[in-house]
């Protein structure tokens, strides 16, 4: 008698196994899209019309990636995005995830940088010059480095294959993938020695290219333009605080840096020097501003705080007193 | 007879009715228009992420999701500390799930004719109910200093604190150098607080658990041991943990100091002190994902009896006569795409005076040739597989056995207190949020113990089937 209950209560069970199963099966687009708030628009009721679609490329063309013996396929790429990534960056992509939510709400604190918009096709970590888009491995490293100081984490974790999928499905939100190319990474020349004329010129530089105007003249990230400055996606934006530690959004290199003011960081007011300053120029203001991270001990730190002007500087710059719940040092 | 055919046609009826109710349930539940909640669990709601981004089915952690507790709850991008949370933000989650389950044991201890607890029978019971209740608070107290504190209670509202530390993370900017305090789960590999199943029968690992048996017929189901040596690697144990992984979590060690309390508060044993130590390595195997292989072992002793007692029952701390045991082990998980496979391998040695439940100052016991009670030792394995068709749907199951070596007493049979479980189910997650999780689970488990009934030395059976909503929020 008990067994044949059993027996029964196993019937029951398999019926409620097979039909969510079936139901999987006959809904492929559940997969990922059945998560979709209903009161968003499916993608297909976005798309344009039909005539412009003739001579628009599609936004959802399947896209490869290729960072070093890794080929990414979109395909594979959208099932990790719709398990990862599409709380912030949204279902299509476009920086509006259900987490985003504008300045002055609750959530501002943390989340007070919009999420990439991939539609856009814009990207601010890139090796190449201003406008273009950027290569492969420029977004693989940013998916490997994550953004200090916003909400897009390292993932690291995830296997070499898994990013380079992703990069490849992030590639379809944006026709700019089909019609342009990656632009020709930046030539970063090798780093010359590092001297105090070479700080103190950079020092003239932050003076006569008005990077203090964003950055402040401690570099604390509070010029008098600061408060005024707005992205891409008209959303207010803090300039870089250099005194808060090592990272750079795009890095932590003395090289990456080379690269954040050669390329700029599209999207942001950050422009490219690329035409304003000579490569070595370039260099000496990279020297100087790791003098303005006072808490990170760097050789042009070091070299810096060696002179009675530096170690005055460096003196005034740095705050002592009770450690802050933030973990940043002042 | 017209109304025995009647009886049994009614009966009939309502088994198929019962069996298409549960069908058409089943039905409701997965083509029902599931909106999404405005839940806001703790983690999620701080850093806006879905529950799919560190879980590959919740409860289970994902990579992404295992660094990211490594780290001590921090992403590492220095915005963690609560200075950057809306001063409201108060970090704090439960969980609890409402089913209906079934329960059956056929040879429960019951009274007889001849008195109490004289006789077996098989007891089964099904109905709806609840289960417990775990509040979860933990994250960051500011950079590099996190915490949890989970306060749980048993389905009838009696709490008791699962987990209590605080954490020391990245010292000195390391990785490597991590220091927690307070009562947590052992950093093994195969968590059994992440585990997928919920039953009575497989809500834990039964190898993580097991304590030999001393004689069959004793009454001794699940374990005739000392009063004081109840011990599961499974419990969360109360003591002082180093762990230390790499920058992308990929290798991982840990050791922990720990008093010899499974778990309990108040130092209700005695003072002495048990070690835990695990490692791990992760490695990418071509495209089919990261595999990891670990090892774990504890070291343990317990006293074997008190030095005071009051009223006959001892007195809390005043445990003496410590006698050690050990359980160690090897685990893999194996990722073939969607498919992951956990192996485990289990051996475990208790000292003879521990085994016997035998106060040190006593001698051993003797079996009926006069051969001394033994240290039992034995061995388990597990394989457990997941099928994850897609963030919202997991296919689960579990098989577990443990092998006796060596029986306390030379005349138990070879077989005595074999275990087997047998657990299969499935979770489905009719949505994918970063602020409240919900899972429609169903579960069947069985387990097999050999010899075990509690009078005849009959082969113990128990089954256990649940369906439920575990929600999260």
């Amino acid at each position: 008698m008990s067994l044949l209950k059993i027996t029964k209560l196993n019937v029951a069970l398999l019926a409620a196994i097979v039909l969510p199963l079936a139901a999987s099966a006959q809904q492929p687009q559940s997969e990922q899209g059945s998560a979709q708030p209903a009161t968003q628009p499916a993608p297909a009721q976005q798309a344009p019309p039909a005539e412009k679609a003739a001579v628009t490329p599609s936004r959802n063309a399947p896209q490869e990636s290729h960072i070093g013996k890794f080929t990414g396929h979109s395909e594979s790429g959208k099932q990790l995005f719709y398990r990862y990534c599409w709380g912030c960056h949204g279902f299509r992509g476009d920086g509006n995830g259900e987490n985003w939510l504008p300045p002055g709400s609750w959530l501002e604190p943390y989340m007070n940088i919009q999420p990439r918009n991939f539609v856009a096709g814009t990207f601010k970590c890139r090796s190449t010059p201003t406008g273009t888009l950027p290569t492969d491995q420029d977004l693989y490293n940013t998916l490997v480095r994550g953004l200090v100081n916003s909400n897009m984490p390292s993932w690291i974790t995830l296997t070499a294959q898994n990013r380079a999928d992703l990069i490849a499905f992030i590639k379809t939100f944006s026709p700019r993938w089909q019609t342009e190319k990656s632009g020709d990474p930046i030539n970063v020349p090798a780093e010359p020695a590092l001297t105090l004329n070479s700080i103190k010129h950079g020092q003239e530089l932050f003076q006569k290219l008005e990077c203090w105007k964003c950055h402040g003249q401690e570099g604390r990230g509070d010029g008098p333009s600061a408060s005024t400055l707005t992205d891409s996606n008209d959303q207010p934006i803090r300039p870089y605080n250099f005194t808060t530690g090592s990272r750079f959004k795009c890095g932590v290199t003395n090289r990456d840096l080379y690269k954040i003011f050669i390329t700029g960081v599209d999207g942001t007011p950050m422009p490219s020097f690329a035409d304003v300053v000579k490569p070595e120029e370039a260099w000496d203001l990279v020297h100087y501003l790791r003098t303005l991270q006072v808490t990170h001990k760097s050789p042009e730190l070091t070299l810096w705080m060696s002179t009675k002007e530096g170690a005055a500087i460096v003196s005034a710059q740095k705050i002592t007193g009770t450690p802050t719940g933030s973990g940043i040092k002042q | 007879m017209s109304l025995l055919l009647k009886a049994a046609a009614k009966e009939k009826f309502f088994g198929f009715a019962s069996s298409l109710l549960l069908g058409f349930l089943a039905f409701i539940f997965f083509f029902a228009n599931v909106q999404s909640a405005s839940a806001i669990p703790a983690f999620a709601r701080k850093y806006g992420m879905p529950c799919s981004s560190c879980h590959e089915a919740w409860p289970k952690l994902s990579p992404f999701g295992q660094a990211f507790k490594d780290n001590g709850y921090q992403m590492g991008n220095d915005r963690d500390a609560p200075i950057f949370q809306n001063p409201a933000y108060w970090p704090v989650t439960f969980r609890i799930t409402p089913n209906w389950h079934r329960e059956s044991q056929n040879l429960t201890n019951v009274d007889g004719p001849n008195g109490p607890l004289t006789a077996e029978g098989q007891v089964t019971t099904h109905g709806f109910d609840w289960t417990g209740l775990d509040f979860h608070t933990g994250g960051t107290l500011a950079k590099n200093f996190s915490f949890y504190v989970l306060p749980s209670s048993a389905n009838d509202g009696t709490f008791h604190f699962e987990s209590v530390w605080a954490r020391v993370d990245n010292i000195l900017g390391s990785s490597w150098l991590n220091i927690k305090m307070g009562k947590f789960e052992l950093d093994n590999l195969l968590s059994e607080k992440r585990i997928l199943t919920i039953t009575n029968v497989a809500g834990v690992y039964a190898n993580y658990h097991f304590q030999p048996l001393v004689f069959p017929g004793s009454l001794a189901a699940p374990g005739a041991v000392t009063e004081s040596y109840g011990f599961g690697i499974g419990d969360n144990q109360v003591g002082l943990e180093y762990m230390g992984h790499s920058k992308d979590d990929r290798t991982r060690v840990s050791a922990s100091l720990l008093s010899s309390q499974d778990g309990q508060p108040g130092l209700p044993n005695g003072r002495g002190y048990s070690g835990f130590f695990a490692a791990s390595r992760a490695f990418q195997l071509g495209s089919l994902g990261v595999q990891r292989v670990g090892a774990f072992a504890f070291i343990g002793n317990m006293p074997t009896y008190f030095q005071f007692t009051q009223n006959g029952a001892g007195v809390a701390g005043t445990g003496i006569g410590n006698k050690s045991f050990y359980r160690d082990g090897l685990i893999g998980m194996w990722y073939f795409k969607k498919l992951d496979i956990t192996t485990m391998y289990f051996h475990g040695w208790d000292n003879a005076f521990l085994g016997s439940n035998t106060p040190s100052t006593s001698p051993l016991p003797t079996d009926a040739n006069g051969v001394t009670a033994r240290a039992p030792t034995w061995n388990g394995a597990l394989i457990e597989t997941h099928y994850n068709l897609n963030p919202q749907l997991i296919l689960i199951n579990r098989y577990e056995a443990i092998r006796m070596s060596r029986q306390v007493f030379a005349t138990n049979p070879g077989n005595f207190g074999n275990e087997d479980v047998l657990t299969f189910g499935w979770r489905y997650y009719p949505f994918i949020s970063s602020r409240a999780g919900f899972a429609f689970h169903n579960e069947y488990a069985i387990m097999r113990q050999r010899g075990a009934s509690p009078i005849t030395a009959q082969d113990l059976t128990t089954s256990s089937l649940l369906a439920g909503f575990d929600f999260d929020f």
